[in-house]
């Protein structure tokens, strides 16, 4: 699930600044997927805090606030999304969201086991 | 003064290649060269006059500035070549080398006598005889100029193939000058520097000055970092400091002469020296005061280097001694002035490496703000400069070599497109210099196509030349050439119909039709729009133009497929016809209702859809917000708030329609330029946007109208004429290589960039300036010197496809203190204000002033820390490269763009801030300092010659109150116009010869024009104020100002060493600089 978006992200950029596809594409292909990511990781947490997970929720939350501050500070467009394709190739930025998306992708990897651990140890103890 | 003129002109030719020369080769003096030469090769030590001008040159590579005057006659032989245009075009343009700066310099004689002004300002230095003890701190020589001689020179070539070092060294004896005049193959055409215009300013003081530079030799580094920098790079103030205290000391000329000279001899040796500097530093100083006299022509160029070298830091300002930074302030205009003639074309390419064939382009082209690159990015980061490189791609050049090859040899792995700086490992191999490819020469690379010979494929002109351009075979093409294309919007709402600028601008074009640059497919279209889009049918049946009007601007269509657009040869009279017809059309009364909408979103959309198949160029006039339609905007500009804090979001685009809607022109290689007339807030924030990535071009003449303000409505009218008849280039990209290491961080600039290293450009024109930051992603130790390549791949007007290639290398360096000696001041200010803008748009505008506070004093303290101990007691010590940091950090701070507490106006802001975006460093910079001048005592002195008119050079004045007088009339040239503020007792002569009235109190204003008399003083006026006018791309119009007007403040604001309400003079601000730094 959100693996999948994390590792499409890193993929994406990796493209960006190794081969030469055309940011303007680029921008498009993931600007669209960007609000969806932020959209499963919040019904995940919804659905934990109605399991009364609350560790879970409270290891989440932080993802949370930066996703909607991320959001917030996005540059003025029309479209939904992240990404300016105008501003995306300045080097400082294009690290950045490279940077984020191993970010993420550590962060659903390991909660991802932590879930599947949880899991496991509450289907045991029953 | 004779004698030392020929050094000048040494130098300026010079362009000092090698850096890494070796040592005292003695070399016989090129052909070419005069004593001057010999003098360097030999350097006889003890010549202490001549010599040490002579050595001086040979550190700076200043090529503009250095023309000093040429007292001696014979221009030496590279000058000549370069009046002579190379053969363009030809298919393979031999040698074709010879310069491409047009060398159009005149050769002025040195002005002895000093201005008057100019001698009362010394004076009180002089009177403060105590100084003494300032050139002592100063003498003590900078570690890092030693370690950088020694570290040059010494050091290995690098296992690659470019040994800079060790080709050059016959040459390297003599001047770097002489070598790449002299040493070149006849082929490589010397490019001359042009014998830069004399340096009037040539005061003795400064002479003193070059007296101390003389010690250093010529480091490689310095060399090499000289050469830009020299243009932009005014006077070095410090020097000028120095220089009045030392005449009086008077210390004994011997000791610093003998020094200087042991360096010479051996480059490292110097260094040596100089960091002994303290006993010899005293007496160094002292001993500059005697040599003065004898050089004092040459003064202006040697300054720079020298005294950087020698003195290393300077005592700029030392709060026990405010004297002293009078003296400063006054001091650097003068040199500036020699400086800074905008004519580019003047400044000589700067040979720099040994190769023989090796010479850097133009710096004006291509320009890095370190002329010495730190080997890791830990280094640079312990510097604190920025390091970038400015980027004049699409200059005019006077003369250009052009090649036509069936194949363009490039790097196979890389595509760097060959040039002089990679290396042949045998004749069928070469190494190239970004990535180290090794590559098989082809056959037919072997051919010399002009002298026929076989075998020596490092002679070809692409070996030879580092500007070059090819005519790019149909490999290069991803569709056939497009025609020249041109679309022109205008903005007839009824505000935009009041100004009158729709007079102007059909004026222009009716007479500049025919100069457009084009061929026989040109073709041209004309859409105006209100509330309303109104298109022009202009098929060949009609007798007239006919009008249409399409009023569903929510969802425009083009109403006729056919003749909106049309051959412009074919269906010139209807064009013209038109053109007649427009302002009649369109006027205040002719609409019964008043249509105060202006629909601009909707006729660029449809503009786009017009042109969208083929490509080219969208002018947009604009006069009103616009208010209708996809793309209106709101007005958000607060009036209260204009002085204080603008919030951010104000400077930044409101809606990203713009910017989408530039997108996908570019994307169909359409530009947008636009022309502002507005006098009310129209967002050019927002606006702007669909010219920056569409890589147009915007223009402003705020509160345009042909009746309330004629100095606009002049103004537009000069820039049409220059606007539609440039060069023009179509459907363009320009690629960026660096040498492996180096990575390109961000871009300032107008386009949009497509990927790390490739922009694209819609249109290319010859006044779009750009400029990247550079990160050093892998140490470069390893290397002797970094290359850089940008390679514009075009459509011409005339549907040719070509690419022009610059290319660029630079030492490596290790030492901070070899570092600081090669900054270009100018290419650093360039940067910092590009980064500042940047800053201003993320975070705020205080953010960005205070970023540029630190750009200033970060630098200058880590500087500090490599300075000995003991000289760092009192006072801002600079290298000498720096000096005018502090200055024009200031006129930054001071600037529409970044400054606070003035009420400015948003869009003034705005676009002041598009400006520095966009615009090369060197037209930036008059715009940031302007420049002074007394002009109602115009003499012959220092006269320089351009193209059989004689120009009096009158010296450039600091910025500030003081420089003014009641009894003078002084012309403060600020870029994009010129002011002559006439003071209440000017002479009566001056009135009435230059103004045409019979005294003061007749004179009328607004005056806005000079009227050209037949009398001495107003065609020395004249020609005074043509050649500045020469020197930039666009004209700036003159407005007279009287001493009692109410105008007054547009002069007196400009003085920016002035302390204003809110802001501090120059010498509050160093004292506060100063604080800083301890």
């Amino acid at each position: 699930f959100l693996i999948f978006f994390a590792i499409w992200q890193i993929i994406a950029f990796d493209e960006l600044k190794t081969d030469y596809k055309n940011p303007i594409d680029q921008c498009n292909s993931l600007n669209p997927l960007v609000l969806p990511e932020y959209a499963i990781h919040v019904f995940y947490n919804l659905l934990f805090l109605w399991a009364f997970e609350w560790l879970t929720v409270l290891l989440n939350l932080p993802l949370i606030a930066y996703n909607v501050y991320r959001y917030s500070k996005r540059p003025v467009m029309s479209g939904p999304g992240l990404y300016d394709p105008t501003t995306i190739m300045n080097a400082d930025i294009l690290s950045y969201c490279m940077k984020e998306g191993w970010g993420k992708l550590a962060f659903y990897l390991l909660s991802f086991f932590y879930y599947l651990y949880r899991m496991i140890y509450v289907l045991v103890t029953y | 003064m004779a004698q030392s003129n020929p050094y000048y002109q040494n130098s300026a030719q010079s362009g000092g290649y090698q850096y890494g020369t070796q040592p005292n080769v003695a070399g016989p003096p090129p052909q070419g060269y005069n004593m001057k030469d010999q003098y360097r090769g030999n350097q006889p030590p003890m010549t202490a006059p001549n010599y040490p001008p002579s050595t001086v040159n040979g550190y700076n590579n200043y090529p503009q500035r250095g023309y000093s005057p040429n007292t001696q006659p014979p221009p030496q032989p590279g000058y000549s070549p370069n009046t002579q245009p190379p053969p363009q075009n030809t298919m393979n343009g031999p040698p074709v080398s010879a310069g491409y700066y047009s060398n159009t310099y005149p050769k002025s004689a040195p002005n002895p006598a000093m201005p008057p002004y100019s001698q009362s300002q010394f004076t009180p230095p002089k009177s403060n005889s105590p100084l003494p003890n300032a050139p002592q701190r100063n003498s003590p020589q900078p570690q890092p100029n030693v370690s950088n001689g020694p570290h040059a020179p010494s050091r290995p070539p690098p296992s690659m193939g470019t040994s800079y070092s060790s080709a050059p060294p016959p040459n390297v004896h003599q001047n770097p000058y002489q070598t790449g005049t002299a040493g070149y193959p006849s082929n490589i055409g010397p490019t001359s520097h042009a014998p830069p215009p004399n340096v009037p300013q040539s005061f003795p003081n400064q002479t003193s000055q070059h007296g101390h530079s003389l010690p250093p030799p010529p480091l490689p580094g310095q060399q090499l970092s000289a050469p830009p920098s020299a243009q932009p790079a005014p006077p070095p103030l410090p020097g000028q400091q120095y220089v009045p205290p030392n005449p009086l000391a008077a210390p004994p000329l011997p000791q610093p002469s003998g020094a200087p000279q042991a360096p010479m001899t051996q480059p490292p040796q110097t260094n040596a020296y100089q960091f002994n500097g303290p006993p010899p530093t005293g007496s160094s100083i002292n001993r500059q005061p005697g040599p003065q006299p004898q050089y004092p022509g040459s003064l202006p160029q040697p300054n720079q280097q020298p005294l950087s070298h020698a003195m290393g830091r300077m005592n700029l300002s030392e709060a026990e001694r405010p004297i002293n930074l009078m003296q400063e302030k006054r001091l650097l205009p003068p040199h500036k002035h020699v400086e800074t003639p905008l004519r580019f074309e003047t400044t000589a390419d700067q040979g720099m490496l040994v190769p023989p064939n090796r010479k850097n382009c133009n710096p004006s082209v291509f320009c890095p703000t370190l002329k010495a690159v730190p080997h890791t990015q830990n280094l640079l980061g312990k510097v604190k400069l920025p390091f970038g490189l400015i980027i004049h791609p699409f200059k005019d050049l006077s003369s250009l070599p052009v090649i036509s090859a069936g194949t363009i040899v490039r790097c196979k792995r890389c595509r760097t497109y060959i040039n002089p700086f990679v290396s042949f490992l045998q004749e069928r191999k070469w190494r190239c210099n970004m990535c180290f490819m090794v590559n098989d020469t082809a056959e037919e690379f072997l051919h010399h196509p002009v002298t026929k010979t076989y075998g020596e494929p490092h002679t070809r002109p692409e070996c030879t030349n580092s500007t070059i351009e090819f005519i790019a075979p149909q490999e290069y093409m991803l569709r056939p050439p497009q025609p020249a294309v041109y679309l022109f919007l205008m903005d007839v709402s009824h505000s935009a119909i009041e100004s009158g600028y729709l007079q102007i601008v059909c004026d222009s074009l009716l007479d500049h039709l025919d100069h457009m640059p084009g061929d026989g497919r040109t073709r041209i279209g004309f859409l105006t729009y209100n509330g309303t889009v109104h298109f022009y049918r202009l098929s060949e049946g009609l007798s007239q133009p006919q009008m249409i009007i399409v009023s569903d601007i929510d969802d425009v269509f083009i109403p006729t497929p056919e003749n909106l657009l049309v051959n412009l040869r074919e269906s010139k009279s209807l064009v013209q016809d038109l053109l007649h017809q427009l302002p009649l059309l369109h006027t205040v009364d002719a609409e019964g209702e008043i249509d105060t909408y202006s629909a601009l979103g909707a006729a660029l959309e449809v503009g786009k859809k017009l042109i969208g198949a083929s490509g080219g160029r969208v002018t947009v006039f604009q006069q009103a917000i616009p208010s209708i339609g996809p793309g209106m905007l709101k007005k958000r500009e607060d009036p209260n708030a204009r002085a204080g804090e603008q919030s951010t979001t104000a400077l930044n685009p409101s809606t990203d329609y713009y910017k989408k809607l530039a997108l996908d022109c570019s994307a169909q290689q359409v530009a947008i330029d636009f022309f502002f007339f507005n006098s009310q807030y129209i967002d050019i924030a927002t606006l702007s946007c669909a010219s920056r990535f569409s890589a147009g071009d915007m223009h402003y003449y705020p509160s345009l109208h042909t009746v309330h303000n004629p100095v606009e409505a002049e103004r537009l009218g000069r820039d049409l004429e220059r606007y539609l008849s440039r060069k023009i280039g179509f459907e363009s990209v320009m690629r960026i290589r660096c040498t492996k290491g180096l990575a390109i961080h961000t871009f300032h600039g107008n386009f949009f960039v497509r990927s790390t290293d490739l922009l694209s450009l819609a249109n290319i024109n010859p006044d779009a300036g750009y400029a990247v930051n550079l990160s050093i992603e892998d140490p470069l130790t390893d290397l002797s010197a970094v290359c850089f390549q940008a390679a514009l791949l075009y459509t011409t007007s005339k549907g040719e496809r070509r690419i022009r290639v610059h290319t660029l290398c630079i030492p490596v360096v290790k030492t901070p203190a070899e570092v600081f000696n090669s900054v270009d001041c100018v290419a650093v200010i360039s940067l910092l204000s590009k980064m500042a803008v940047d800053r201003s748009v993320t975070a705020s505008v205080s953010d960005a002033r205070e970023a540029l506070m630190n750009a200033m004093v970060d630098p200058l303290k880590s500087y500090k820390e490599t300075l000995p101990q003991g000289m760092t007691t009192a006072g801002v010590y600079v290298p000498k490269s720096l000096r005018l940091l502090p200055l024009y950090i200031q006129c930054l701070l001071k600037h529409r763009a970044f400054r606070t507490g003035i009420s400015t106006r948003l869009d003034d802001r705005v676009f002041a801030m598009i400006n520095f975006k966009m615009q090369p460093a060197l037209y930036q910079m008059l715009d940031l300092h302007p420049d002074l001048y007394r002009v109602d005592d115009l003499n012959d002195e220092g006269v320089i010659t351009v193209s059989g008119r004689e120009i009096p050079q009158p010296h450039i004045l600091p910025l500030t109150a003081e420089s003014l007088s009641q009894s003078g009339a002084f012309l403060l040239d600020c870029g994009w116009k010129m002011y002559l503020l006439v003071g209440r007792q000017t002479s009566q002569s001056f009135i009435k010869d230059v103004l045409d009235y019979p005294q003061f109190s007749n004179i009328e204003e607004p005056l806005s024009s000079i009227p050209e008399l037949e009398n001495p003083l107003s065609e020395m006026f004249h020609s005074f104020v043509d050649w500045l006018q020469e020197n930039r791309p666009h004209h700036a119009p003159i407005s007279v100002i009287r001493d009692d007007s109410r105008d007054r403040h547009l002069v007196l604001s400009r003085l920016i060493q002035d302390r204003t309400e809110s802001s501090m003079s120059m010498q509050e601000f160093l004292m506060n600089l100063q604080q800083k730094l301890t």
